[in-house]
Formats: structure tokens, C-alpha cells, sequence
């Protein structure tokens, strides 16, 4: 076979992995449009992130994600284009019913909620996939397109255009309206979400609707799984939502500093992602969760708190002291 | 008096999950001041009792008034202090951080945390001897530190009302009496605490009312009063074995936590 006389791994090259992508104005325009485009979704996911993870609800992000599949689906069976406003209507809404859905299973049935995610997610889901090949045919809209999508054609999204004025790069503006946007609600926010996280009974004595922060954090996640469905896929979304905050708890032991430390942290996938898809040729979305692995490993072992390395030095294993 | 509502006043309250009743027709009126034991039977429905305070479920009769009002405003007025093994204690909070949320009912919408609330919080700390701690996630805490912080935060809320799901359960004997003579504190401050408590050999000296609790209430009253034989053993049922053993044990048992106490300091 042909595989078998090249190498998986191709020749490091310093040079050609971190100095030529900066090399000329034009590719750093390009390059540093996907990188922005990087921030913007990693900040974005993994500040979200932190309170899916504090709540234990860690793969809400992949329930959502999958969920809004049949919203996406009918936004364009109903209007006939890929229009943005359409999509994220359909998108929203269905992401909400997702949670609705689950969070009524889990209420007025004996369904426990990991069941009831597992249940509901995989039918919308199913659902999407039968209405695409249903109504969609052979356009854009395909389920592998959601999966994988690719953060490398960021450059190549129409420009946004207000009034003449060419403003530059559309998908750019879209993510970080949608970054601006979730970073301030949550910082009006902070203390509703904090309390209703840790202990909603004192929320609800505060009189903090407790449901409406949980379906606010839901269409959250919504708005920001199809802001950067089309760039990036489910997959870096999914990853980006818990990788910071887990990462970070190796190191910090309040929640504030969690969500600061995926600023840092979502600059390092993004960075270290890009350069790793330039030394191996691969796909930019799949660099950037897999870097974000490898920084966890270390940080996993060698974390200030409760890091594996310091408990086999105290010569405990167990994690939980009760 | 300066408020002429009861701060707790419950009226022919029945509640029950899925067509089994837990509580049924309880009447209850408690005065402001008091410090009072919720004693009874596993099962007797005091857990609901505190939830149906909370507003957690909702009652299929009766009502329950909080200050003259109904739980879902006059919850506001509640200082609660939920049972240990209700709390995530993986959560990334400090101590402080903890204690911080019970003043959170106090600021405006976007005010932020003042020099004041965290003064009141260190004094709070300080009254249960966490202050050493306050930088301490909660994981890494004993029972009874666990437990000292959700009281130091409960005061923190400067409530009214108090009410202590099982406060004392999992806690060391120091600790114990920590928590007691606050408790007792903050009554003669004209506070009114509510107790969920499961021993029964403890409820004659810690509470001055006692509300004797088997799916319907089987009195309520000064502890003097209502600590009697043939009340307890209404309550309990058919059985005796722990009133006969608690003639003899309570003895016993003194003994051993006052060791623990002397050791420990």
C-alpha cells in the first residue's frame, strides 16, 4: 500500500509551520482571520462551558448542538435559502425544545437526566437527518458539513456589507457579536448564574427564576453552536465547552477564575491548534480540540490542585476525601 | 411586637407524592423567638415539611404562610441551611465565596459586593471559627467545617426566619455544640429557628419547642410539655426500644461527647 511507505507524522519544519503562515501581509490577513475566528469560539464555548461543566450538565453542549439539527432543517425547507436570520430562528428555538424536552422527562417521568439527554438528542437529531434528505437534497446543508465543518474557509465568508461600507469578513462580525454579546450578559449575570448553580433553593429565596437562567444558559448555547456551526462544526464546539473549565480546575478552585482562565486557554488551542494543522496538513477545527487534549494532559498530572502527580506523592490515590 | 404576622403559620397542610400521603392535615402556628426541634420517625415527612416551606413542592391542601404570605414571596425572609448531602461540594467556591451568597439578597440588581458585606461575612465566619478557612474550597473541609460555613452564611443573611434541614447529621461533638450555642444565640436575638432534628436523645436540652411530627402532627408545644412518654411514643409507633434505651444511653452518651470536646480542644 502507498500509506505504508510514508510516515504518519510529517517532517517537522520549523520554518514552514511557524514562520511561513506570517510571511507575506496577504496570508497573515488570511491566517489571522482564522485565528480570530478561533478566539472568538473558544472564549465564546468555553466561558459557556464553565457553568454547563459546575452544573454537571457537561454534555448539554452536545445535546444542544445536535438538537438544533431539525430547526436548521425547516428554517431552510421553510424559506428555501441558507439565510442566516431563518437559521438561527429554527436553530434557537429547536435547542430550546431540546432542553424543554429533556428537562420535562426528567421531571414528570421516571427517566433519569442523563437517560433523557441521551433519549432526546439522538431523535432530534434523527429527526434533522430525515427532514435534510427529505427536503434538502444534495445542497449544503449536510449533516457532515455540521460535524466537520471547516475553520479554515473562515476567509472566504462574504463580506458584510452596511450601507456600502465594506466592513470585512461576515462570519468574523457574526462570531464576535455573538462572543460580545454572551461575555456581557454573563457578566450582568455572574452572581444569578453563580447562586443558581451552586444552590437553587437560596436562588429561588433571592427570587432568581431558576428556570429561566437554566433555558437563558440553554439559548446561550444555542445562539453559539450555530454561530459557529458553519465555521467550525460540532466537534470543536462540543471539545471547547469542556476543555477550559476542566482543564483550569487543575489550577484555580473558584469559578470566576475558571471562566478568566479560558481566555488564556482558548488563546493556546486556537494559536497552538493553527500551527499544529500547519505542521500536519490536517483539518484546522480537529488540530484545535486535539491541542486542547494535550495541554490537558499535562495539567491533568502536574496541576497545583489535585493533580495525579502530588496524590501518588502523598501516597493516596482516591480523589474524594468522603 | 413589632410585626403582627406569625413568622411561621401553616393551616391544614397536606401533601403527598404521587397519591401517597407524606404530611396530612398539619396545623402549626409558631411565635416569633422561638427555637424549635422537628422530631420524628424516618419517613414522618419532616424533609417535605421543610420543603414545602422552601416551596420546593407544592402542597395538595392547606397553606402555608410565611410572614402572612405565601412561601414563593415570603421565602425571602428565610435563612435555609440545607442538608449536607444536598450540596455539591466539588463546586469551585471558596468558603468565602459561599458565605458571600447569603448576601447577595441584600444587593440591588447590579450593585456589587461591598466592603460592608464582606465585613459582616468575616464576622460571620469568625462567630463559627472558619475565618482561618475562608480561602479554602469547600471540598476540603470536614463535616462539621461543611457545616459551620452554610450556618456562617445563613447568618450572613440576617434572615428572620430560620429553618435547618438536619444541621447536626454527620458532625463532630465540637462542632455540635459550636452549632448549638448559636443557635441559641440568635433566639435570644429575637430570631426564630426551625430544626429538623433525627436525635431524639439530644431535643430535650437544645430546643425550647418541639414539634413532635408522624405524617401528622402529633403536638406541638415547650419542650417541657409536649417531651413526654406517651407523646414520644406516638410518634415513634410501636417502638419502645429507643425510649428505653434513651433513659439509659443519653447518660452514656453525655459522657463520651464531653470527652470528645475536652480531647479536642
Amino acid at each position: 500500500m502507498e500509506l505504508m511507505d510514508v510516515s504518519l507524522f510529517p517532517a517537522f519544519d520549523f520554518s514552514r509551520v511557524f514562520i511561513e503562515p506570517w510571511k507575506t501581509p496577504a496570508s497573515v490577513a488570511w491566517n489571522g482571520q482564522v485565528i480570530l475566528m478561533g478566539l472568538f469560539i473558544c472564549w465564546t464555548c468555553g466561558v459557556l462551558g464553565s457553568f454547563i461543566v459546575v452544573r454537571r450538565m457537561a454534555l448539554m453542549g452536545d445535546a444542544i448542538s445536535h438538537g438544533i439539527l431539525p430547526g436548521l432543517a425547516l428554517a431552510f425547507l421553510f424559506t428555501g435559502s441558507l439565510a442566516l436570520a431563518p437559521m438561527w430562528v429554527g436553530a434557537c428555538l429547536a435547542g430550546l425544545a431540546c432542553s424543554y424536552c429533556i428537562e420535562w422527562l426528567r421531571l414528570h417521568t421516571p427517566i433519569r437526566q442523563d437517560a433523557a439527554l441521551g433519549l432526546v438528542f439522538t431523535s432530534f437529531f434523527a429527526l434533522g437527518v430525515t427532514l435534510i434528505s427529505l427536503g434538502a437534497g444534495d445542497v449544503h446543508l449536510d449533516p457532515d458539513c455540521i460535524l466537520y465543518g471547516e475553520i479554515g474557509f473562515v476567509p472566504l465568508s462574504p463580506s458584510l456589507r452596511i450601507g456600502g461600507m465594506d466592513l470585512g469578513n461576515q462570519a468574523l462580525w457574526t462570531m464576535g457579536g455573538v462572543c460580545s454579546l454572551i461575555m456581557g450578559a454573563v457578566l450582568v449575570f455572574y452572581r444569578h448564574l453563580l447562586v443558581s448553580s451552586f444552590d437553587s433553593t437560596l436562588a429561588r429565596s433571592m427570587g432568581i427564576r431558576v428556570r429561566r437562567i437554566h433555558f437563558g444558559l440553554m439559548l446561550g448555547l444555542a445562539l453559539a453552536t450555530v454561530a459557529c456551526l458553519e465555521s467550525v462544526g460540532v466537534i470543536l464546539v462540543v471539545a471547547m465547552l469542556v476543555f477550559p473549565s476542566v482543564t483550569a480546575s487543575f489550577f484555580f478552585v473558584r469559578l470566576s477564575s475558571l471562566l478568566w482562565a479560558s481566555f488564556p486557554l482558548g488563546a493556546a488551542y486556537s494559536i497552538g491548534g493553527f500551527h499544529l494543522a500547519q505542521w500536519l496538513d490536517c483539518s484546522l477545527a480537529g488540530a484545535m480540540a486535539t491541542f486542547a487534549g494535550i495541554v490537558f494532559i499535562p495539567c491533568c498530572l502536574l496541576g497545583p490542585q489535585d493533580g495525579i502527580i502530588w496524590k501518588l506523592r502523598r501516597g493516596t490515590n482516591n480523589f474524594r476525601m468522603n | 411586637m413589632n410585626n403582627p404576622h406569625k413568622p411561621l403559620e401553616i393551616h391544614d397542610l397536606t401533601v403527598s407524592y404521587q397519591r401517597k400521603p407524606v404530611l396530612y392535615g398539619i396545623d402549626l402556628e409558631i411565635e416569633e423567638g422561638s427555637l424549635v426541634g422537628v422530631i420524628g420517625p424516618n419517613g414522618a415527612g419532616k424533609s417535605t415539611l421543610v420543603k414545602t416551606i422552601m416551596n420546593m413542592v407544592k402542597p395538595n391542601g392547606g397553606y402555608v404562610k410565611i410572614f402572612g404570605r405565601a412561601p414563593k414571596a415570603g421565602i425571602s425572609r428565610i435563612g435555609y441551611v440545607p442538608q449536607r448531602e444536598t450540596v455539591d461540594w466539588d463546586f469551585p467556591v471558596t468558603v468565602m465565596d459561599v458565605v458571600l451568597m447569603g448576601r447577595y439578597g441584600h444587593l440591588g440588581w447590579l450593585r456589587k459586593i461591598g466592603e460592608t458585606d464582606r465585613r459582616i461575612a468575616c464576622e460571620c465566619l469568625e462567630q463559627v471559627h472558619m475565618l482561618p478557612y475562608a480561602n479554602r474550597q469547600i471540598g476540603n473541609l470536614s463535616g462539621g467545617q461543611q457545616q459551620r460555613v452554610f450556618l456562617a452564611r445563613a447568618l450572613a443573611q440576617e434572615s428572620s426566619l430560620y429553618l435547618m434541614d438536619e444541621p447536626f447529621a454527620g458532625v463532630d461533638a465540637v462542632t455540635e455544640k459550636t452549632i448549638v450555642s448559636i443557635l441559641k444565640e440568635m433566639r435570644d436575638r429575637g430570631k426564630t429557628l426551625v430544626i429538623v432534628h433525627h436525635d431524639l436523645a439530644s431535643a430535650r436540652e437544645y430546643f425550647d419547642h418541639l414539634l413532635l411530627l408522624n405524617m401528622r402532627k402529633v403536638a406541638y408545644g415547650k419542650t417541657e410539655e409536649v417531651f413526654k412518654p406517651d407523646l414520644l411514643q406516638k410518634t415513634y409507633g410501636g417502638r419502645l426500644s429507643i425510649l428505653s434505651d434513651m433513659a439509659s444511653k443519653s447518660a452514656g452518651v453525655r459522657v463520651i461527647e464531653k470527652e470528645a470536646y475536652f480531647t479536642e480542644k
